[in-house]
């Protein structure tokens, strides 16, 4: 009797769970165990065949849905960021030496390095995330993906490449304008009210800016497009049974999307000021 | 042709497949039936190669389906066609973009080309001028006619149907398998249907094989039915007190 060779992930070897009954290994070998089949699934969605028009068809597709579908929730949340930013401030800095143009020096930076790309990512988790682990975890259940496999579709690529070079251009734009709004708000909620001047504001806002935090927002963002759709595609491609686990798919893309987001924010930030 | 040998398949420690070894054949409409659990879309999917077998192996002619590398296997799929239980059509596509597919995803024709393959074979289905519809807006049985024809827009070799008839009235339960044998005669390929339905067992069986709790064990053709004295079968099909009542009326005349 032949026995058919099975593709085994590496880490599934390594890491045989039989090998390891103790609850507490547990964690982390499903975790490695996933991580593989994760990393796996990226490089299969790296192979072909593909037909480029059809990807740049579904790429604009995406990018429509991830970019346009987005703008008005990310520039809401961005505007209030600054507006809250500039008037808690404006309270924490009342009655302290530090001059009033600090202000606007603060919300800048903190919009650039880190609210701006962390806030929208973590919010785009939920938005795009979800929306993806439900979209082709769908595919899945309603066997869309199983006729693709048959007809000779590499389905990973087909799924998962196109939302992620349309992830990997929106984002950061997404970001870019957040940033900018952001800025605004905080001029819009605390000049009128005259928390601070707009001269104080604006003079605050040229003072000591690097470039280089400009690049560090990019940089995030860029890992942080990354994490937020690969890892609920991985959770929707994987999806087995019915609504509830369709559901849970949708959940934990999410979270552990919102998890890796925050984790990979703090080595960024570590690697690069350090 | 495609011939499976020794084909074990076990979830865990439960045995789903002992050792099956069968023969479908080219040209003939193959039927696999059995009750719920026997194994049915288990093999189905082992022969298409979406669940791996623990052991055995699937024959393509004279191809070992097991022994090609991912770009055979992704080339021989282009001769394969499969109708799904659900039809499986892509929601935000339309009827015309859904059979188009295969075509855009694998073949360098132009627009021109890809239309005439798709309204001839929404033709071959019966079904013309509908291509411009999503299929929320047509009928169960309109879909299955559109998998089909997204079945057979590549001219496959090999068509697999996974429960063509579930959820569909008797009399479109008939065109459906009447134009599964139709298509299946006419290209002269081989094709294989997982079926409930003891009607199509009748009409189209050609040949058939019986799974009970992952054996094979019974084959033959809807013709060898009636006669047969395994008691599977006769349990099987003629499950009711009225069709038990029909086959002795059958019995009676055709003495």
């Amino acid at each position: 009797m032949r026995v058919v060779s099975k593709e085994i992930p590496i880490f599934a070897i390594i890491i045989n769970k039989s090998l390891f009954p103790e609850p507490g290994f547990y964690m982390i070998t499903n975790f490695i165990y996933h991580f593989g089949r994760y990393v796996m699934l990226l490089g299969q969605s790296l192979g072909g065949p593909r037909k480029l028009n059809i990807y740049f068809r579904e790429t604009i597709r995406h990018m429509m849905d991830i970019g346009i579908g987005s703008i008005i929730i990310v520039a809401l949340i961005a505007f209030f960021i600054g507006a809250v930013t500039a008037v808690q401030f404006s309270y924490q800095l009342g009655g302290t030496l530090i001059p009033r143009y600090y202000i606007g020096y603060i919300v800048r930076d903190m919009t650039i390095i880190e609210l701006a790309p962390t806030i929208t990512c973590l919010v785009l988790a939920g938005k795009v995330g979800s929306n993806i682990a439900s979209e082709i975890g769908g595919m899945r259940q309603k066997e869309h993906i199983d006729a693709m496999e048959i007809m000779g579709v590499n389905t990973a690529s087909f799924l998962i490449l196109p939302r992620v070079i349309a992830g990997l251009t929106m984002i950061p734009l997404l970001v870019f304008m957040a940033a900018i709004i952001s800025i605004f708000g905080a001029f819009v909620a605390s000049v009128p009210i005259g928390l601070f001047s707009a001269d104080e504001f604006i003079k605050g806002l040229g003072m000591f800016y690097d470039p280089y935090n400009v690049f560090m927002m990019f940089v995030k963002s860029v890992v942080f497009a990354f994490i937020l759709i690969t890892i609920p595609a991985y959770q929707g491609y994987n999806v087995k049974g019915g609504s509830i686990e369709l559901g849970n798919a949708s959940t934990a893309a999410v979270v552990f999307s919102n998890v890796f987001i925050l984790l990979s924010d703090y080595f960024i930030a570590l690697l690069l000021t350090t | 042709m495609i011939r499976v040998e020794k084909i074990y398949k076990q979830f865990g420690d439960l045995e789903v497949l002992k050792d099956i070894n069968v023969e479908f054949e080219r040209g003939k409409t193959n039927l696999i039936i059995g009750r719920s659990g026997a194994g049915k879309t288990v093999l189905l999917k082992i022969l298409i190669g979406l669940i791996i077998p623990t052991s055995g192996t699937v024959f393509y002619d004279d191809t070992d389906f097991y022994k090609l590398n991912k770009k055979q296997i992704r080339k021989l799929r282009m001769e394969v066609g499969m109708l799904f239980q659900a039809s499986a059509l892509f929601d935000s596509y339309t009827v015309e973009e859904n059979i188009r597919f295969p075509l855009d995803m694998f073949t360098n024709f132009t627009p021109g080309e890809k239309t005439n393959r798709v309204n001839s074979c929404l033709e071959k289905v019966n079904l013309e001028g509908v291509n411009n519809r999503y299929p929320s807006e047509i009928s169960g049985g309109m879909q299955k006619r559109v998998g089909i024809a997204r079945a057979i827009v590549m001219q496959p070799q090999y068509l697999f149907c996974d429960e063509p008839n579930s959820g569909l009235d008797p009399k479109t339960s008939i065109l459906i398998d009447q134009l599964i044998q139709d298509i299946t005669r006419e290209n002269n390929i081989t094709t294989i249907i997982n079926t409930h339905d003891m009607n199509s067992v009748m009409e189209i069986g050609e040949n058939i094989i019986l799974l009970q709790d992952g054996h094979l064990v019974w084959q033959g053709s809807s013709g060898d039915v009636l006669s047969a004295d395994n008691g599977i079968i006769q349990n099987f099909i003629f499950a009711s007190p009225f069709l038990q009542r029909l086959k002795k009326l059958a019995l009676e005349n055709s003495s």
